[in-house]
């Protein structure tokens, strides 16, 4: 049916080429450029208005009819400065880095010689392995909290760093596995044949020659899990209790929010301060981060 | 030169110590490198799943182990219409938030698939929601719905819209709505990039020989762009339905399962039911009642893997 009707237009229009090339620039300008501005300004708009918020003062901040609350007048950095000497912010981000970085690290070392084993040693039954490794990432925090604080507290490890760090690889390990799977297999097995008859030890191979191949898919790996451990958020409201132990995002809505009058400039900024991290760290490596995001979905 | 090379390989086979033996030997290497891994996902993953569905059987509280009750909990959680009521909104959040993440996420995938200037600058912009800590975002939007001080009302007020503020969280149907605006901002981009790799993965000569053959934009879309996206488009449902309906940041930080607990997942009301309100036998009954759901939602990935294989025509290993 749409054939039809839509052959005519097509013929008509390569009956006149300038009318044609003035009717896709535009066309193309309405079917591409419009929406794609529109989708950029609503991803985009609760970063720009947490990012204003943070800076104005409380004059402007409550007051819409005098101050237009798009733009600021006066930037003020009080809300920082409450936020970072107020508060125990920085000792916050301090765990948080602490957190993320000991739990990538462990989780890269475990999923590494996971992956090496999995699809080079290719030992009996690797393929179920590799299919149980897939369904746990399929197990989401939400049903495991529970059970996890029993085991916490039992293991004397309630209120502890700790325990967020021996947690966080039970979602990352799973995840950098898969992805680091991938990669071995894009490494030409010949070239561990060639170690191998030319006497490597199989720790060797693994350390001299395959991981300085693996090294891109190392980053991915390891970026995705840093960000990930940065985000993680039901474990470390459920396991940690004392105020100085508290990671960025359970601290801004545990700590800051106190009592009906909300503190929404320093909220904003502590908020604007905690995806700092992340956001700076993502920037540097976002070809490994999307590579790694689309590796993984196509495994 | 080929006389040093020879020296140093003989010098390496004699230096292998029995340690070094141990660590060639198959079985012993494959157990090192497993056991990290293995280890903590057995202690960690695998053994909590098992106790949390031994203690929905128990009426453990926090500082009391609990006895076996058997069906108990479940018993008073079917009676309970909060928890029905969870369980309503789990799914209607889950299956709204993920029509229109695809919906427009497939939208946005198939924009940024023309040729455009600084494209790889705009993927790792419109990427920014997805990597930015969600309870944070969570927050931004908090006070985008502020009752009072909402920028949303304040700009329908200016256009002459509406006369009063836009009540968005402190009513059951409009916060519910909210939550799921929220939700689908953070999900945009993830569905869009990974559905726009999937895209590039298309070759063009398919789509020269639709044009060749005649076809209009719309056939081109529908029997070509979506049957090879299909794949990919149900690994990446997949995910999307599991890790939207077990959701906790978003509705834990906006709403806290209010107004009136109208708002309620069954994980935020797992949560409240569990760790501040001390009943951790009823928190994991609440918390188990997910999984029928997600054990239909991988074993969904797992044909949709089967088949993307058999398309392919790749073995399976």
């Amino acid at each position: 049916m749409s054939a039809t009707t839509e052959a005519p237009q097509t013929n008509a229009a390569s009956a006149q080429p300038e009318a044609m090339t003035w009717d896709s620039k535009s066309r193309r300008m309405v079917t591409i450029y419009v929406p794609l501005a529109c989708f950029l300004i609503i991803l985009l708009f609760p970063f720009y208005w947490m990012t204003i918020t943070a800076f104005k003062p409380n004059a402007e901040l409550y007051d819409y009819n005098t101050h237009n609350p798009f733009w600021i007048t006066s930037p003020t950095l009080d809300h920082i400065r409450l936020l970072l000497f107020g508060t125990a912010y920085p000792r916050w981000l301090m765990t948080t880095m602490i957190v993320a970085v000991c739990a990538t690290f462990l989780s890269l070392l475990a999923s590494t010689l996971a992956a090496y084993a999995i699809q080079r040693l290719r030992y009996k039954g690797s393929q179920y392995v590799g299919l149980g490794i897939y369904l746990a990432y399929l197990v989401p925090p939400s049903i495991l909290f529970i059970p996890l604080a029993t085991m916490v507290f039992q293991l004397g490890l309630f209120d502890s760093p700790l325990a967020l760090i021996l947690v966080y690889p039970t979602f990352l390990i799973p995840f950098c596995t898969w992805l680091l799977i991938g990669y071995f297999k894009s490494i030409p097995f010949e070239l561990e044949e060639c170690a191998l008859i030319d006497g490597a030890t199989r720790l060797q191979i693994l350390w001299q020659i395959t991981l300085p191949l693996a090294v891109p898919g190392l980053i991915s790996a390891g970026i995705f899990s840093f960000t990930l451990s940065w985000n993680e958020f039901i474990y470390a409201l459920a396991f940690i209790q004392s105020s100085e132990n508290k990671t960025v995002p359970v601290a801004i809505l545990t700590e800051l929010v106190t009592g009906d009058v909300y503190q929404w400039g320093a909220l904003m900024a502590g908020s604007l301060l905690g995806s700092l991290p992340v956001a700076i760290f993502y920037s540097f490596f976002v070809d490994y981060y999307v590579s790694s995001l689309t590796g993984a979905v196509k495994e | 030169m080929s006389v040093t090379a020879e020296e140093a390989w003989v010098r390496q086979a004699k230096a292998q110590s029995a340690l070094s033996k141990l660590f060639d030997w198959k079985p012993f290497l494959v157990f090192v490198c497993m056991l990290p891994a293995a280890g903590l996902l057995l202690v960690f993953l695998t053994y909590p799943l098992g106790l949390g569905i031994w203690l929905a059987f128990t009426d453990t509280t926090i500082g009391r182990s609990g006895r076996w009750v058997g069906l108990e909990n479940f018993e008073f959680m079917l009676e309970d219409p909060i928890w029905w009521n969870a369980v309503f909104y789990s799914v209607f959040y889950t299956g709204v938030a993920t029509v229109l993440k695809f919906g427009l996420g497939l939208w946005l995938a198939l924009l940024l698939n023309n040729h455009l200037p600084f494209k790889s600058m705009l993927r790792a912009i419109i990427l920014l929601p997805w990597i930015v800590p969600t309870v944070l975002t969570a927050v931004a939007f908090w006070w985008i719905y502020n009752p009072q001080f909402s920028i949303i009302s304040w700009v329908f007020i200016e256009l002459g819209l509406r006369e009063t503020n836009i009540d968005f969280i402190n009513t059951a149907w409009p916060a519910r709505w909210s939550l799921i605006a929220a939700n689908v901002w953070r999900g945009i981009p993830f569905v869009a990039i990974s559905l726009l790799a999937g895209l590039q993965t298309i070759s063009p000569s398919l789509y020269e020989a639709a044009l060749l053959d005649g076809s209009t934009g719309w056939q081109r879309f529908r029997y070509i762009t979506f049957p090879m996206l299909l794949p990919i488009l149900a690994i990446v449902m997949t995910f999307s339905i599991i890790f939207t309906f077990t959701d906790f940041q978003l509705v834990y930080a906006i709403t806290r399962g209010g107004p009136v607990n109208s708002t309620h997942l069954l994980a935020t009301l797992a949560f409240q039911r569990g760790i501040p309100g001390g009943q951790l036998g009823e928190g994991a009954a609440i918390a188990v009642s997910m999984i029928p759901f997600l054990v239909f939602a991988t074993l969904f990935s797992y044909f949709a893997l089967a088949r993307r294989k058999w398309q392919q025509g790749e073995s399976n290993d």
